[in-house]
């Protein structure tokens, strides 16, 4: 599978975001956004997983297994909010994006495993910290089979530990052919990680 | 999508769901209505179901800007978003509908004959207008669907769901009130408004989900 983004250009009201990106992800490879803040990454991300139009150019997959080209498709997309019920159990939560997603891969208590949180499975969720939220969303990756992850500040709110455990579980992810997009402004320790770098914007 | 219901029902039925609040408000207007009307118990039990049927409308608005607002804030709605190529988003919407009118429609339905007896309605009239709410809330929560999918980005889209869906559920309204005055006053007729009933709430259970699955994917947010 391969990812392919070519003259890319995204407009939010009115105003030029970008414009002419281009860049190519094989299975196996990770790249970076980074840039300072409103420069784009979100942006970027949102256009790539469809709830944006492009402006200009296109993004789309090719090569895979059952032929679709949206990227949405074969992707998990993590946004800076958590995509959690307050109201529900960690296990609930995950359980229900389990099963809404198709190829299940891991259980809720071996995703919950790999960040370390077994232990706060059946905690409802309001009652986690900031980072456990964020780890307990990190999970949900980790239960569907999806060969793209769009990850939008996926470490924010993580201390260092738990940064390296993620970092791991990207690298285990590219390892095994899958294709990371990851907009940061903290670089994540992944080997051979590719960079995409946004400027500050000139001033209108 | 059977998931999807489930977790929407108990989202619905655990503390601040707001499932309760749709109850209050349909008992607040049903109670307020006779106060207006007067002393007048006859006037009170033959225009009986059209109060519950404006009430239960009225009830029915007050909690469809949730349906989407809640999944939309805490990011839920773009996951579901993107899962269309495995569920579709239509699919999706329904099944949000059924759980959503599980939780605030069919407890308006089960409090009606108790609110008919304040009217001072007959018990077959109360039968009938609860058997035609049955039938007919879920056309509404439908219609809201789709407004509530138009309105889901803008902050205090609340009341402009009722305003944009209020037309649509006229249609319903009236035929509500036909049927249930066709099953109790003896020349009108009880079995063709129903029908209509029925027919609307299966036009609208097709119609409302595709409509607010183009809206849902057209966010651009």
């Amino acid at each position: 599978m391969r990812l392919e983004v070519e003259g890319l250009a995204a407009r939010r009201g009115g105003d030029m975001i970008f414009e002419g990106i281009r860049f190519a992800l094989g299975a196996g490879e990770a790249m970076a956004v980074t840039g300072p803040n409103g420069a784009g990454k979100s942006t970027l991300l949102r256009v790539l997983a469809g709830f944006l139009p492009p402006a200009a150019g296109w993004a789309r997959v090719t090569n895979a297994a059952d032929g679709a080209g949206d990227i949405a498709a074969h992707a998990h997309f993590l946004g800076p909010v958590n995509a959690m019920k307050p109201a529900l159990t960690v296990r609930e939560n995950l359980d229900f994006w389990r099963i809404f997603g198709d190829a299940p891969l891991l259980e809720p208590e071996e995703a919950l495993g790999r960040l370390g949180l077994d232990h706060v499975i059946d905690v409802p969720y309001s009652d986690l910290s900031t980072g456990q939220r964020r780890r307990v969303a990190i999970a949900r990756l980790l239960l569907n089979r999806r060969t793209i992850w769009l990850l939008d500040e996926p470490t924010s709110g993580l201390d260092a530990n738990a940064e390296a455990v993620f970092a791991g579980l990207v690298g285990d992810h590219v390892a095994g052919g899958g294709i990371v997009i990851a907009a940061t402004h903290l670089s994540i320790a992944v080997a051979g990680m590719k960079r995409l770098r946004f400027a500050e914007r000139a001033p209108a | 999508m059977i998931a999807l219901i489930v977790r929407d029902i108990r989202l619905g039925v655990r503390a601040g769901g707001g499932a309760l609040i749709g109850i209050l408000f349909y008992l607040a207007v049903v109670a307020v209505t006779p106060f207006a009307f007067g002393p007048d118990l006859n006037l009170l039990s033959r225009i009986g179901p059209a109060i519950l049927w404006v009430g239960a409308l009225l009830a029915s608005l007050l909690g469809l800007e949730r349906l989407f607002r809640i999944d939309h804030e805490d990011g839920a709605l773009d996951v579901l978003v993107m899962s269309r190529f495995e569920t579709p988003l239509a699919l999706t919407v329904f099944g949000k509908c059924v759980a959503h009118w599980l939780v605030t429609g069919l407890p308006l339905v089960i409090v009606t004959p108790l609110l008919g007896l304040l009217l001072n309605m007959e018990i077959a009239a109360i039968g009938a207008t609860a058997l035609t709410l049955l039938v007919g809330t879920p056309a509404i929560t439908f219609i809201g669907a789709a407004g509530a999918a138009v309105a889901v980005a803008l902050p205090r889209g609340g009341l402009l769901v009722s305003v944009i869906i209020l037309p649509f559920t006229i249609p319903v309204l009236i035929f509500g009130v036909m049927a249930s005055y066709g099953a109790v006053e003896d020349p009108a007729p009880f079995v063709q408004p129903f029908a209509f009933l029925a027919a609307l709430t299966l036009f609208f259970a097709v119609l409302g989900p595709f409509a607010a699955a183009v809206a849902l994917k057209g966010l651009q947010d």
